[in-house]
């Protein structure tokens, strides 16, 4: 049967050329068809970032004090994959380290828990970055300690101390400005998303530490840099084996503020002390802000807002109980603005450009009855003073209530009084909107609010928003207030039915309200300050702005960011000098000569307006005090106000007098531009100067705003 | 079993001993040695190129490297011998040779005496850090003792008796036993497909063949069904079946091992330079995953030429079981080649994916001792064979 043994042979060899053939065809698809896929995984898999952030750029004033540095901090590591290979992972390395750093150990523990995982604390305090990155469980450790663990490495496996750069406050004249400048955090999830599945080396990493308010936010991209990145090609266990590629840091750029750190200062002075002007009058005077403008410009020299925080307390990262008081204390918004409030008598600015808009004289006299009747309700005059007929000047200078009344009701009375609709002339509301107080100024700030203009508009588009809610309230009746108080549910109730009937309709109590500034309408000081800016400097409504020039680390400008014109008021040249003349005449012979009593008026003409706007609720009235300098040549728009703060005469009025004393350089009734706050009396023109090597060359002596480090710097 | 004497080489006289010796030399098949030695060769680079990493650190970057060349020397002076032995000696003590090859194979269980590694218990530990794997060599001792029973009295015209037949499974079928114990289901399965190939060759009646391979078939399924191979590695026999679908539970080793040889593309990253390979990503890639080293390094065509030299010794195993004048030199040939056949396979097959992962070396490639010096026997073998075809061949 050699057949057979032949046969079975030749099938074999068949069998093993084919299994070959399969090897080959296998082969081919893998390599050459489908290999580059392959080749992409292999470099994932051996390839890795090591990533350092650049340094920071410094914020300067517009003088080229530093108002936020850098500063180096030992700063305490931990590698948890070199950690979790010793034999009790870890745990004695821990409770040594939290003996050297007298910190508790579950504390570091709590540190070196991935966010997420179980157990693990809210962001701040886990870890939200790649679990093979070393860890910081300790910032600024004092350089003893640092020594210590560095030379006792087998104590310490894992452990390394090491310098890295952090946000330092010089505060020069003890600035705060913690609402301008900002704060760093670490990079928000929103922010990793929006950048999608970017491989930039300078992206954004889940370790970094971002700009999260103030000017470190909006100019983040400016001041952050570029990171210095290794590219290392690692094996299975992580060990390096080759350096691809090294891309050197590139420090972030510097930028130039608007602000002036003692200006900034005296601003922040003043406002508490108006606070605590409003508080000895028995007022609660519980939050506050001050704004001063370059009105040529739009630049903010200062800006201020009370309760504030101390921006340091950012660094290093908070904790849970110092976050919470930071929001109980409602510290952490601006006031000048994210707040808004009623603007109640600043706002006859308005009504007055309103009125010239609408073709109201100007110069007739006007009648100022104590009060004016409307049904059943009165509507007054402050503390019912009536001055009779009185000329539109005369008027504002003693803010009467009544002849604005009389304007908005004839101008209510034209545009069809009840059945106007959305789209009939309302000039004092469309005034408004061109004074920029129905939107955000656009200053380079995050979370502005933009302005509420109450009018007809506003009132509809009011009620299609609310409407279910007040109709479903008139039929349930208010059950719950019912059982403890049925006489104010009836009231509720009553008010929410006719809210729901007509509360689209324009009435004419809403007019008289709008006229003076109260009712629905709220806006920020920022706001108010650009308004009254644009009567100062012959209508042009600026963008205001915090931050006029970029320079890089290297001392050369980057960009000077020129000022930037929202619009050109619709106003004539007439009704503006009217107001402006009005305006002074409030400070020399009204509702402000008793703050500017004693001022060289003379030499300084100051244009002012008072305001004390009722808010609902049992609360006090809020202090405005809304004003430019000089009137003759109008340079400074400085607004302050301060809530349940009673007059603005009283409570804001002082304050701001003290601020353009500073400006002015006033001492008593001599005005000495030498004495200025301001270096020259003014903004400088040029930029400040900031050497090769980065460091900014700031005033020095009494100017660098250093008490005890003259030449400020670093 | 066998009646003949084993003095007669030494009886010769010494004339005739010289021009043997020349015959050696001129009939000995050069280009099965050239291949082999190639392979050999070839494979020693991938084992350096695949230690370096390792042995890095280590005092001597190289020492892996002497290690495996060593083993290569030893290996080839072993196969000059096998092929010098005399077949009559072979036979007489191929039982001893059996026996033996079993007792090593039980030895691994001996506590103290057998070591683990990757889950299979399979080794056994020598002085100096060296390991001895007994399955190695009872492949060989299989292939003899089936060759010696089923071609014992015979010549091609006679089909085996029953009674032969019965007796060569048994002979396979005892350290296939032992072996699936030490969980090594690798060399399982080239036992299995070697002793199938030996008993179709010796002619055995097809009934036995439909029996045995559907025993085979069955005993495989059995396998599955009782969960003897893990769920991957039926997962990739059924991808293999079905390569459209997908691979479910890949495992580390195998996804490793796919993006390096996938990533070499047509030329490879070039020798030391594969970042799986030289990164250690790929596991025992100086050993069962060693054709990672050169699909990743080579590439494609690298990878190619070793898969052609390979082929080319087994074109040359086939011809020399073709050309055998006796059937049991014809069956040593065929269970060398089907042996060669089969482990390159499921290795080359192992790492693209194609076969389930078992820990077997790739004949004359890996690192490891043992299949070095197995294999060279078994080339050996073959060349044996082949002499005593070319001596005996009608003069």
């Amino acid at each position: 049967m050699g057949e057979r043994s032949n046969l079975r042979l030749v099938i074999l060899s068949v069998l093993i050329i084919s299994l070959m053939a399969t090897l080959l065809v296998r082969l081919f698809y893998l390599q050459v068809m489908t290999g580059a896929g392959y080749r992409v995984a292999a470099q994932s898999n051996t390839v890795r970032e090591v990533a350092t952030p650049a340094v920071r750029g410094l914020i300067l004033d517009q003088a080229g004090r530093p108002l936020v540095a850098n500063r180096t901090s030992l700063v305490v590591t931990v590698d948890r994959v070199t950690l979790q290979r010793e034999p009790d992972d870890g745990a004695a390395v821990i409770e040594r380290l939290a003996q050297i750093l007298d910190a508790s150990a579950a504390s570091i523990r709590d540190r070196l828990t991935t966010c997420g995982a179980e157990g693990a604390k809210p962001p701040p305090v886990c870890w939200n970055g790649s679990p093979y990155q070393p860890i910081p469980i300790a910032r600024d450790v004092d350089a003893q300690t640092a020594l210590s663990i560095m030379e006792s490495r087998v104590t310490f496996p894992g452990v390394t101390a090491g310098l890295e750069a952090i946000r330092t406050y010089p505060a020069p004249f003890d600035v705060n400005a913690a609402h301008l400048l900002g704060y760093l955090g670490p990079v928000t999830e929103e922010a990793l998303t929006e950048q999608g599945d970017s491989t930039a080396y300078d992206r954004l990493r889940r370790t970094d530490f971002a700009g999260r308010s103030g000017l470190e936010s909006i100019y983040d991209a400016e001041i952050r840099g570029k990171p210095a990145v290794i590219t290392l090609e690692v094996d299975t266990a992580g060990r390096v084996t080759k350096t691809l590629e090294g891309k050197p840091a590139i420090a972030g750029d510097y930028l130039v503020s608007t602000i002036d750190a003692h200006l900034q200062h005296l601003v922040e002075q003043q406002l508490v002390a108006a606070v605590q002007r409003a508080q000895a009058q028995g007022y609660p005077g519980d939050s506050g802000a001050a704004v001063v403008v370059d009105v040529r410009n739009g630049h903010i020299l200062a800006m201020a807002s009370y309760p504030t925080y101390d921006p340091a307390i950012w660094v290093g990262g908070v904790t849970a109980k110092q976050y919470q008081d930071l929001i109980d204390s409602e510290a952490l918004s601006s006031n000048a603005i994210q707040g808004l409030f009623a603007p109640g008598s600043t706002y006859k600015v308005i009504s007055t450009a309103a009125a010239a808009r609408a073709g109201f004289s100007l110069y007739r006299k006007y009648q100022c009855p104590n009060q004016v009747k409307l049904g059943t309700q009165t509507f007054r005059n402050f503390e019912s003073a009536g001055y009779g007929p009185i000329t539109l000047k005369r008027a504002i200078e003693v803010s009467c209530n009544t002849v604005f009344y009389g304007i908005a009701d004839k101008m209510w009375a034209d545009a069809g009084g009840n059945d106007a609709n959305r789209n009939s002339p309302d000039p004092i509301a469309e005034t408004a909107k061109i004074f920029g107080l129905d939107a955000k100024t656009g200053i380079d700030l995050p979370n502005e609010a933009s302005g509420r203009v109450a009018g007809r508009n506003f009132k509809v588009t009011n009620w299609e928003d609310k409407r279910d809610t007040w109709c479903a309230n008139a039929i349930s009746g208010y059950p719950e207030t019912r059982k403890t108080n049925p006489e104010q549910a009836d009231y509720f109730t009553a008010l929410d039915r006719e809210n729901c009937a007509d509360g689209f309709r324009w009435r004419e109590g809403d007019a008289l309200n709008a006229a003076i500034g109260q009712g629905d309408t709220a806006v920020t000081p920022l706001q108010m300050a650009m308004a009254y800016s644009v009567i100062a400097n012959g209508g042009t409504l600026y963008q205001p702005q915090l931050v006029k020039a970029i320079i890089g680390a290297d001392g050369k400008v980057v960009k000077e960011i020129a000022p930037v014109v929202t619009d050109r008021v619709d106003l004539s040249r007439t009704a503006i000098n009217f107001i402006n003349s009005a305006l002074q005449g409030v400070t020399t012979n009204g509702s402000g000569k008793r703050p500017f009593a004693g001022f060289p008026l003379g030499q300084i003409p100051v244009a002012s307006k008072t305001g004390s706007a009722q808010v609902t609720g049992n609360k006090a009235a809020t202090s405005w005090f809304a004003s430019f300098a000089p009137a003759n040549k109008p340079r400074y728009a400085v607004v302050m106000m301060v809530t349940q703060g009673g007059t603005g005469s009283k409570t804001s009025g002082p304050s701001v007098r003290k601020i353009y004393e500073g400006i002015f350089g006033v001492s008593g009734s001599t005005v000495n531009p030498t004495d200025s706050v301001l270096i020259g009396g003014a903004p400088l023109k040029k930029l400040p100067t900031v050497r090769p090597d980065g460091t900014p060359v700031a005033p020095k002596g009494k100017m660098s705003g250093q008490a005890s480090a003259p030449g400020g710097g670093q | 079993m066998s009646a003949f004497s084993a003095t007669d080489a030494s009886s010769r006289p010494p004339s005739a001993q010289r021009s043997r010796g020349r015959t050696y030399w001129r009939e000995m098949d050069w280009v099965l040695i050239v291949a082999a030695v190639g392979v050999t060769i070839f494979g020693a680079v991938l084992v350096w190129s695949a230690s370096r990493a390792d042995m890095a650190s280590a005092n001597d970057p190289q020492s892996y490297l002497k290690r495996h060349l060593i083993n290569v020397v030893i290996a080839i002076a072993l196969g000059f011998v096998a092929s010098r032995l005399d077949y009559r000696w072979l036979r007489a003590y191929t039982p001893i040779i059996y026996i033996v090859s079993l007792l090593l194979l039980l030895v691994v269980f001996v506590p103290g005496l057998g070591t683990s590694i990757a889950g299979a218990r399979a080794w056994i530990d020598l002085p100096g850090g060296f390991t001895f794997q007994p399955s190695e060599f009872a492949k060989i001792a299989v292939i003899i003792m089936m060759a010696a029973i089923l071609a014992e009295k015979r010549d091609f015209e006679i089909e085996p008796h029953d009674r032969d037949v019965f007796m060569s499974v048994g002979v396979a079928v005892l350290p296939i036993l032992i072996i699936l114990l030490q969980n090594d289901t690798g060399t399982v399965l080239i036992l299995g497909s070697l002793a199938l190939s030996v008993i179709a060759v010796s002619g055995a009646r097809r009934r036995w063949m439909i029996g045995l391979i559907g025993g085979a078939i069955i005993g495989l399924l059995l396998a599955v069904q009782l969960g003897l191979l893990q769920s991957y590695q039926v997962s990739r026999l059924t991808s293999f079946l079905n390569p459209t679908g997908e691979t479910g539970g890949a495992t580390y080793s195998s996804t490793q091992a796919q993006i390096a040889v996938g990533g070499g593309g047509w030329t490879g990253y070039g020798l030391f330079e594969g970042p799986q390979t030289q990164g250690k990503f790929v596991p025992v890639n100086e050993s069962d995953f060693i054709f990672t080293v050169v699909g990743e390094e080579l590439g494609f065509i690298g990878s190619t030429l070793l898969i052609l030299l390979i082929c080319v010794i087994l074109w040359r195993a086939i011809r020399i079981a073709m050309k055998a004048n006796d059937l049991y030199g014809r069956l040593i040939a065929t269970g060398v080649v089907a042996w060669l056949a089969f482990q390159t396979f499921e290795n080359i097959g192992m790492t693209l994916g194609i076969m389930p992962i078992t820990g077997i070396p790739l004949p004359l490639v890996s690192a490891g001792g043992t299949s070095m010096m197995s294999t060279w026997i078994a080339i050996g073998l073959l060349e044996n064979v082949r002499l005593h075809s070319a001596r005996s061949a009608p003069a």
